[in-house]
């Protein structure tokens, strides 16, 4: 995908209407939603900065245990460990620094890894619950 | 399926109504825009009704805790209007809840400005 806000909203349209489509109820696709919303605001944003000639890969996939989105950045990646602590009392007032925090929140699984051909690969899973 | 914001004057207190949804972009570049542009005009006590809010990335969380900060560095006050159980959620995850004050009922929370 192209490395633009409306790659944002088109990867959130898809994730949802795939999510719903699996039989996820709506209070989970909120959540799905706006996690994939701020993956890819983080890799068009923070890893591609919004440079035309880089792109986003996004996957998404469902089975009947769990719903995997995948985006990977063309940036330079960065140091997952040094990410300041949203809610550090420190933080709290701090205008930017939630996305990743919010993404583990909504997710049941959340993992990150930077590609050997550069960038960064986040990989968001939500647990499928039979009914 | 962006933002759309109301002004209105009650008392002393400039309400805003937001609908709609406040993220990354358009959204929330026009709150940021409304609140500054009250804060120049030396309207500093700001009630901002997020009842019609869809949506709140976290760049709209942002940009509410930026207007929060200028307006309070100003010497006003901004406070939050009828949030619905996505955004009281958010702010409340996000350990904003409780520095924001957070108010159910107009006419009490235009008086609290008192």
């Amino acid at each position: 995908m192209e490395s633009t806000l409306e790659s944002v909203d088109s990867a959130e349209e898809l994730a949802v209407g795939l999510a719903e489509r699996a039989g996820v109820d709506e209070d989970e696709l909120m959540k799905i939603g706006m996690a994939v919303r701020e993956s890819m605001v983080n890799a068009v944003v923070h890893g591609n900065r919004y440079n035309a000639h880089k792109k986003v890969r996004f996957t998404v996939a469902a089975n009947s245990e769990n719903f995997t989105v995948r985006v990977a950045d063309e940036g330079e990646g960065f140091d997952f460990d040094s990410l300041p602590d949203p809610l550090a009392p420190e933080n709290l007032l701090k205008t930017s620094g939630r996305g990743i925090f919010l993404i583990r929140s909504l997710m049941d699984d959340f993992q990150l890894r930077h590609l050997e051909t550069g960038g960064t690969e986040v990989t968001l899973i939500k647990n499928l619950v039979s009914k | 399926m962006s933002v759309k914001l109301t002004t209105r004057q009650v008392g002393d207190v400039t309400v805003i109504d937001v609908a709609g949804r406040i993220t990354l972009g358009e959204g929330s570049s026009a709150l940021r825009e409304a609140l500054r542009d009250l804060v120049g005009k030396n309207q500093r006590r700001i009630l901002l009704n997020l009842g019609e809010v869809t949506y709140i990335d976290s760049s709209g969380i942002g940009e509410l805790v930026s207007g929060f900060t200028t307006v309070t560095n100003s010497g006003g006050a901004l406070k939050l209007l009828n949030l619905n159980k996505r955004v009281k959620d958010l702010l409340q995850i996000t350990k904003l809840y409780t520095v924001f004050d957070v108010h159910e009922d107009e006419a009490a929370a235009v008086r609290s400005f008192a």
